[in-house]
């Protein structure tokens, strides 16, 4: 007898491809390799002109945002910002594709897709002022905190939309990350465990090329982040994050067929953030001027302009009646942070515990007896 | 224990159609100590779900699906593979009552075996309250008793803030006749387990049995050992602490964790704050040592005993 002969009789064991098939071809959840663009192409015709005006709209006033938030940090009234300037396209599509049952999980870097989301423009930035954690109500926004902790805020988004569907209500999670954030474990997992209860959720991965000053070359060898989606067994896609009009398309495909039953997608939205990580960055480190100035050329909010204008969606008066918001939106954001915020020394006992242990009662009555006595000094 | 532990998830379940059970192992197996046998059974895959692997991640969803009004019970399989969600713990399932201002609470059920005694190998005796003690945010309880086990349960389950819940792992097969009636207490109240007037053993979880033995023992001296079971190390319950401390004059503290900035040197420094002029000695502690946790062969020399207890108390007594 020959081990040939063993052959038919051995059982092929049940963890093997062999026997159970493979589980998904992978071909179909692929990204295709260039990503999706409509601006300047012919599929440009079919959307909606008011849709794109709002695009267009909303990216005006998110860059004057931007522009607000970064001098506030220079005059010493926001602790820090970190812009989204050139990023802005992926800011508002990602609010223009939730519903209002739907739940935003933001990242720092997202306060134009809270604020695009309904949220109030000042109250977003309560975080990055340093007043208090979350200016928000997170339930009736269905906006989660904006998140500090890499990709932490993920698995929260997969759960989230999970308990929803549990629940019977149909409700679609967006998580919005950065390019470094996919290699945090808690990206991994929350992937992971979206696909394996086919929670609907969508996360967006903003690749805005570097994490502070490490570029991706050095963060990732995949081909693509959004290839990182088939090896959990979901579709990536590959998105022009600087073309507003695709990514609302990408992402809005997404929503609906995770609200349809068809459980998640990683969406990787190629951008550039054309600022500094944050105020206190030093961008010229690490990157060459040149490189911005090439992806200037991309510039969301010019692509939109010149592509809208083009298709004759887009007039001098529209673009200055949008101007024009944005400028009011500016003066509101000065004159609020000119006020010095009105705080509470005692609120810092408050929302620990639903009640205060005994402990935390005994640290606020010394802390009120210290305020008693400074202020009778 | 293990079935009053049992009972306390299937009555929550039945009671609070939001209670949802997930972690590694839960659902058919019924975990690997058979807390939640049955369950699946019972309440269907949904409400106790079998997670991958993914201690972040199982975390990490819960505070999710408590987000959108469930109640989440996590189990972590062991107290050392509960570390890869410590970041979730921290610096979300604790922090966000206080980082949205009250608006959104996690009612979180965090249940982690505990502790050694029961010959595990590396990395399946650990005990890590000190961690999530230090945490604002976090209850932190931990039953030595079978109708602790359920009474504490349930209370974790039904409360609005996040609970780490420690069960220590060598009573799952202590046997008493389990008294589901009695009252479910609040969480962060001690109780005294056996009064006395030479000292106070001030204890919790795995170490209670033992210092009730030291007790017992200790009559053979002489001494009149109390012994306080703390049941909740947050909120801490200074005032029982320091009533017992002061009618006795004098404590030891007891917990197998390590001593270094452990439970113990907190409720020494307390009692010390409150009792000062009431104490006839120095709170003494005896605790594990302060070592990774040993190989199961060598435990029971890190693990503190009746004699270590009762040396304590010796020294306890050289001024009167
Ligand atoms: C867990 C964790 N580690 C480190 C940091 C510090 N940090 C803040 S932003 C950042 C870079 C993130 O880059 P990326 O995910 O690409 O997002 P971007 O800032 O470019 O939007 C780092 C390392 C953090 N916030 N969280």
């Amino acid at each position: 007898m020959t081990v040939l002969d063993h052959r038919p009789t051995t059982p092929v064991p049940p963890w093997l491809p062999d026997a159970t098939g493979p589980r998904t071809d992978p071909a179909p959840l692929l990204p295709d390799h260039t990503p999706v663009r409509v601006l300047g192409t012919p599929a440009l015709a079919k959307y909606d002109p008011e849709l794109l005006r709002d695009l267009y709209r909303r990216l005006v006033i998110g860059r004057r945002y931007n522009q607000q938030a970064t001098t506030l940090t220079k005059q010493g009234r926001l602790a820090v910002y970190p812009s989204s300037t050139g990023q802005e396209a992926c800011e508002v599509a990602a609010a223009t594709v939730l519903r209002a049952e739907d739940w935003l999980f933001p990242s720092y870097r997202d306060t134009l897709a809270v604020v695009g989301r309904g949220v109030d423009p000042l109250a977003a930035l309560t975080l990055l002022r340093g007043s208090a954690h979350t200016g928000y109500d997170p339930l009736a926004t269905r906006t989660a905190p904006l998140c500090t902790p890499l990709a932490t805020q993920a698995p929260h988004a997969v759960g989230l939309a999970h308990a929803a569907r549990l629940r019977g209500e149909s409700v679609v999670a967006l998580a919005m990350l950065g390019d470094g954030g996919t290699s945090e474990g808690d990206f991994h997992e929350a992937l992971n465990f979206a696909a394996v209860l086919n929670a609907p959720v969508v996360f967006l991965v903003q690749n805005n090329g570097y994490a502070i000053s490490v570029p991706l070359t050095k963060q990732s060898a995949a081909p693509s982040l959004a290839h990182k989606a088939v090896g959990y067994g979901m579709p990536g896609r590959l998105v022009d994050g600087n073309d507003a009009v695709a990514v609302h398309e990408v992402l809005a495909e997404a929503m609906d067929r995770a609200r349809n039953g068809g459980g998640p997608t990683l969406v990787e939205a190629l951008t550039y953030r054309l600022d500094a990580h944050t105020n206190a960055d030093d961008a010229t480190r690490y990157r060459e001027s040149e490189e911005v100035e090439a992806w200037r050329e991309h510039d969301p909010l010019t692509l939109m302009e010149r592509h809208l204008r083009a298709a004759g969606v887009l007039d001098d008066a529209l673009v200055a009646q949008a101007t024009e918001q944005a400028e009011a939106l500016a003066a509101t954001m000065r004159a609020e942070f000119h006020a010095e915020p009105e705080l509470d020394p005692l609120s810092l006992f408050q929302h620990v515990y639903a009640e205060p242990t005994p402990q935390l009662r005994e640290q606020a009555e010394q802390l009120a007896a210290e305020l008693a006595a400074e202020a009778g000094a | 224990m293990a079935q009053a532990l049992n009972a306390a998830l299937r009555d929550e379940m039945r009671a609070d159609p939001m209670v949802h059970l997930l972690g590694e192992d839960v659902g058919a197996l019924g975990g690997v100590f058979r807390i939640t046998d049955g369950l699946t059974a019972e309440f269907g895959a949904d409400r106790c779900l079998d997670t991958p692997l993914a201690e972040a991640g199982i975390l990490g969803t819960a505070i999710g699906m408590a987000m959108y009004g469930l109640r989440p019970v996590v189990e972590m399989q062991f107290d050392a593979f509960a570390y890869p969600a410590m970041e979730q713990l921290v610096s979300h399932v604790a922090k966000m009552r206080n980082r949205t201002a009250g608006r959104l609470a996690l009612p979180i059920t965090v249940r982690i075996p505990y502790g050694g005694g029961i010959g595990g190998v590396e990395h399946h005796s650990d005990s890590s309250e000190a961690y999530y003690a230090s945490t604002p945010g976090l209850h932190v309880v931990t039953p030595a008793t079978v109708d602790d086990a359920y009474g504490l349960l349930r209370a974790s389950i039904a409360s609005d803030d996040p609970v780490i819940f420690l069960e220590p792992k060598r009573l799952y097969w202590s046997k008493a006749e389990l008294n589901t009636s009695a009252a479910t207490e609040p969480i962060g109240r001690a109780v005294l387990r056996r009064p006395g007037n030479s000292a106070v053993l001030i204890t919790y979880g795995p170490s209670l049995p033992v210092c009730l033995e030291a007790a017992e023992a200790a009559k053979a001296e002489g001494w009149d050992l109390a012994v306080l079971d703390l049941r909740s190390l947050v909120p801490f319950d200074d005032a029982t602490v320091a009533e017992v401390v002061r009618s006795v004059g004098r404590a030891v503290v007891v917990h197998e964790s390590t001593g270094f900035g452990g439970i113990g040197a907190e409720i020494a420094a307390r009692v010390t704050e409150r009792c000062f002029h009431h104490l006839a000695a120095p709170v003494l502690r005896v605790t594990g040592f302060d070592i990774p946790y040993p190989p199961p062969m060598l435990e029971h020399h890190h693990l503190p005993g009746v004699d270590r207890i009762l040396d304590a108390v010796a020294k306890l007594q050289w001024e009167d």
